[in-house]
């Protein structure tokens, strides 16, 4: 039995590994490579996994944990703003592609009951292919971003009473719907909410002060796990409780920790579910029967996208970003995998329509990332067309500043930022620090900010500058690699240790760096001069000009600085470079300070 | 009762100078006078605007006292003026904190009273290469009086300079004893 899971693994991480990377670099997004490599190792291909609904099962929680950071993203303020279109645009929505497909599929003879079923399933869209690319595409805060993400919400609030319709649609009594006990269900999201506001900062505290990355790791994970397990008791949705405790926790200082979590799991688990997806696909009967597969997924697909395009007329969105957003949201969803599976249990469709219902769901699925390329070439010939480019709706949630770091360098740097109006975003690894910044009233988050992930989720993306203040020179190092291989453009402010950290720092190409004790030792050296009696105005200058000539003298001897040098640390070498240096000072420091007046 | 008297006093390389070091030790132990050095006070030149108008306040005499640079006086004293004789304390509407008082600048230059002339190499009189202290002054509805002056800077000998300075310290002594009979007006027909 061990084998078989090792096996299985092995298979499932090696097609990812294969197919995955292969479609990103063709342009078609990572969805399809998981779709496509579900289907090569599936029961309808290779052969090489044969259960793919217990694996879809697993896989669900990824769709869990994506709706958490899509909730940590969006704190009660922001949900708040989204209301109409999540009401409104949602509603109408899924209503209109439910009616308007119910009404095609008896228009063409199929019985109500099936018709229902499978215009509710299609006018369900998929967030995690939707999500997945719109946060491939980095167009999340758009306005098709944001209203895709509601459209989304809103499917997800309505998954319970189509539930319920489907089951009252049930031809024989076996069948039920989810049993909803209202009032657990009330108590448990007053609970959650509750629990979210109040107890989870004294928790993340205390967890935070164990140090240990295992710990919060473990803490993460029990609060999506523990919301969902609860959510399944009261028969009310996973994804919609992990969303609102997603919610709930978007304004604790820990939000970023918690995303940095979390995020590897996500990925993981959703890159499972699109295998599974692919995997359950059964190529045979839909071979049987080509013309049927073909009509449903090209009406489900113009109708989302008609649909769609028309309705986004009414809220704000614009001109081609309305097609965008039909095609976005054209695909069926996970979602409807559930429904049809609950149809076919309560004999409203049979074992063929539901595996060509499935199919057609799946292949939709596929079609996403191949409409879009065929959107952006059309995109891309309007906007050369159209002379003056469109001004992407980008709001301003992103933050100018990075600091990692608030100790009693990141602190002044940070206060000078914030008293300039420059909002700044705090990353420090100390529970007390990360306490006290928020007394100040900064954006603070505690983490460990070498984790690319943490890095991403504190917006580094849409930074202007990182500011690394961090205690450690070896960290140091880690985050300017980690910041210069995946943002090369970001501009970096670094903290240089001494004169062979900012070597380190130069050959790095980071151009930005003032060593730690440099200026209070300028300082302390110009008070030196002013106490034994040098005019204070020429102890300033003096003071000024050997800092011109040793940041220049740092470039000279990075030019010639060879490698050998590099492991310094010994006291031999240090010996020897001050030894240098104070010969250097005595041939090139010229204060050729004014005195032609008198 | 004496009058107050507040110097400005700016020379960036005090430590090599000679006119101006002995003028301003000659009166450096006056009492009622108090010598603020700009270099001295703000080397970065971050001049705290509250503190120099509260120096102004005590006073009766302002003194310039500096040497002259390239016809004008050194930055620090153009950052001086642009930092503490703000809108609404100096000029303006409700600007009027230095009405009324007297305004002497104590000036050195390196050429002989000869150069400075129609006829001579600057061209101009001392007085006109002053004229937007003057305006300056007038606007702040302080009164200007007629500049001491100390030529040839680099020539004047150890004798001279020590009569000079003595010149310097007994009209100061005399503006605290008389008031503003001590000064000369500035008589401007002479330009």
């Amino acid at each position: 039995m061990n084998h078989d899971i090792l096996l299985f693994l092995v298979v499932v991480f090696s097609a990812a590994l294969i197919a995955v990377p292969i479609t990103t670099r063709l342009g078609l997004g990572s969805v399809i490579g998981y779709l496509v490599a579900g289907l090569i190792i599936g029961p309808e291909g290779l052969k090489l996994i044969s259960n793919p609904e217990n694996i879809l099962h697993l896989a669900e929680f990824g769709v869990v944990l994506l709706l958490f950071m899509i909730g940590l993203e969006l704190n009660p303020k922001n949900l708040w703003k989204l209301r109409r279109s999540i009401f409104g645009l949602g509603t109408i929505q899924v209503v209109l592609t439910a009616c308007a497909a119910c009404l095609l599929l008896t228009a063409i003879g199929w019985d109500l009951g099936p018709s229902l079923v499978a215009g509710l399933g299609f006018s369900m869209s998929s967030t995690a292919i939707v999500m997945q690319i719109v946060g491939e595409r980095g167009i999340k805060n758009t306005t098709v971003g944001k209203s895709s993400f509601s459209v989304l919400l809103f499917q997800d609030i309505s998954v319970v009473p189509i539930m319920v319709l489907v089951s009252l649609l049930a031809v024989d009594e076996v069948s039920k719907g989810p049993e909803i006990n209202p009032i657990a269900a009330i108590l448990s999201i007053i609970g959650i909410i509750v629990g979210g506001r109040y107890l989870s900062r004294p928790i993340f505290r205390w967890v935070a002060g164990t140090k240990s990355r295992e710990v919060s790791l473990a803490l993460a994970l029990l609060i999506v796990v523990g919301i969902s397990y609860i959510m399944t008791l009261v028969g009310l949705s996973m994804a919609l409780g992990a969303f609102l405790a997603g919610v709930i926790l978007a304004e604790s200082e820990y939000r970023h920790e918690l995303e940095a979590n979390i995020e590897p799991f996500k990925g993981i688990l959703l890159g499972l579910f699109f295998l599974a997806v692919g995997m359950g696909i059964k190529i045979t009967i839909l071979l049987a029967s080509p013309l049927q597969l073909l009509g449903l997924v090209t009406g489900l697909i113009v109708l989302k996208i008609v649909l769609l395009s028309l309705i986004a007329r009414f809220f704000e969105v614009e001109g081609r970003d309305r097609l965008l957003l039909g095609i976005l949201l054209s695909q069926g969803g996970e979602f409807a995998f559930v429904l049809f599976s609950s149809a076919l249990n309560s004999k409203i469709i049979s074992p063929e329509l539901a595996a060509l219902l499935n199919g057609a769901v799946t292949v939709s699925m596929l079609t996403t990332p191949l409409l879009l390329i065929l959107y952006d070439r059309w995109a891309k010939k309007c906007a050369i067309d159209d002379a003056k480019p469109e001004n992407d709706k980008i709001s301003n949630d992103g933050h100018p500043v990075i600091i990692a770091g608030f100790g009693r360098m990141g602190q002044i740097i940070a206060r000078l930022l914030h008293l300039n109006k420059f909002s700044t975003t705090i990353i420090d690894h100390s529970p007390d620090n990360i306490e006290r910044v928020r007394r100040f009233g900064f954006k603070a988050y505690y983490g460990d900010a070498t984790q690319l992930a943490l890095l991403e989720a504190a917006g580094i993306q849409d930074a202007k500058l990182f500011v690394i203040a961090i205690d450690d020179r070896e960290r140091i190092i880690e985050m300017v690699d980690i910041a210069r291989s995946h943002f090369p453009n970001i501009p970096i402010l670094a903290r240089a240790f001494d004169r062979n950290h900012a070597y380190e720092l130069l050959k790095r190409n980071v151009t930005y760096f003032e060593r730690e004790t440099f200026g209070s030792a300028l300082n302390m050296g110009e008070s030196a001069l002013k106490i034994l009696g040098i005019h204070p105005f020429k102890a300033h200058r003096t003071a000024l000009h050997f800092k011109r000539y040793d940041a220049e003298l740092i470039q000279k001897q990075f030019a010639v600085h060879t490698d050998e040098k590099e492991v310094i640390s010994t006291s031999r070498a240090a010996r020897e470079q001050l030894e240098k240096l104070f010969m250097e000072d005595s041939i090139l420091f010229a204060d050729n300070s004014s005195s032609n007046w008198d | 009762m004496s009058k107050k008297i507040v110097v400005i006093f700016a020379h960036h390389n005090f430590t090599d100078s000679r006119i101006q070091r002995s003028l301003l030790n000659g009166i450096s132990n006056l009492q009622n006078v108090e010598i603020r050095d700009l270099y001295k006070l703000y080397p970065d030149y971050f001049i705290d605007a509250k503190k120099e108008q509260s120096a102004l306040a005590a006073a009766d005499l302002i003194v310039f006292q500096h040497p002259i640079n390239w016809y004008s006086s050194p930055a620090i004293l153009k950052e001086w003026q642009d930092i503490v004789l703000e809108y609404g304390y100096a000029y303006g509407e409700k600007g009027t904190a230095l009405k009324g008082k007297d305004f002497l600048q104590v000036v050195s230059t390196g050429g002989g009273k000869e150069v400075y002339q129609p006829t001579g190499n600057n061209r101009f009189k001392i007085e006109e290469f002053l004229r937007p202290f003057e305006a300056t002054a007038y606007l702040c509805g302080i009164v200007y009086h007629k500049p001491f002056v100390v030529h040839q800077a680099y020539r004047i000998s150890d004798q001279e300079l020590k009569e000079r300075t003595k010149d310097y310290v007994s009209l100061l002594k005399s503006y605290i004893e008389n008031g503003n009979t001590a000064l000369d007006p500035l008589n401007t027909h002479i330009l």
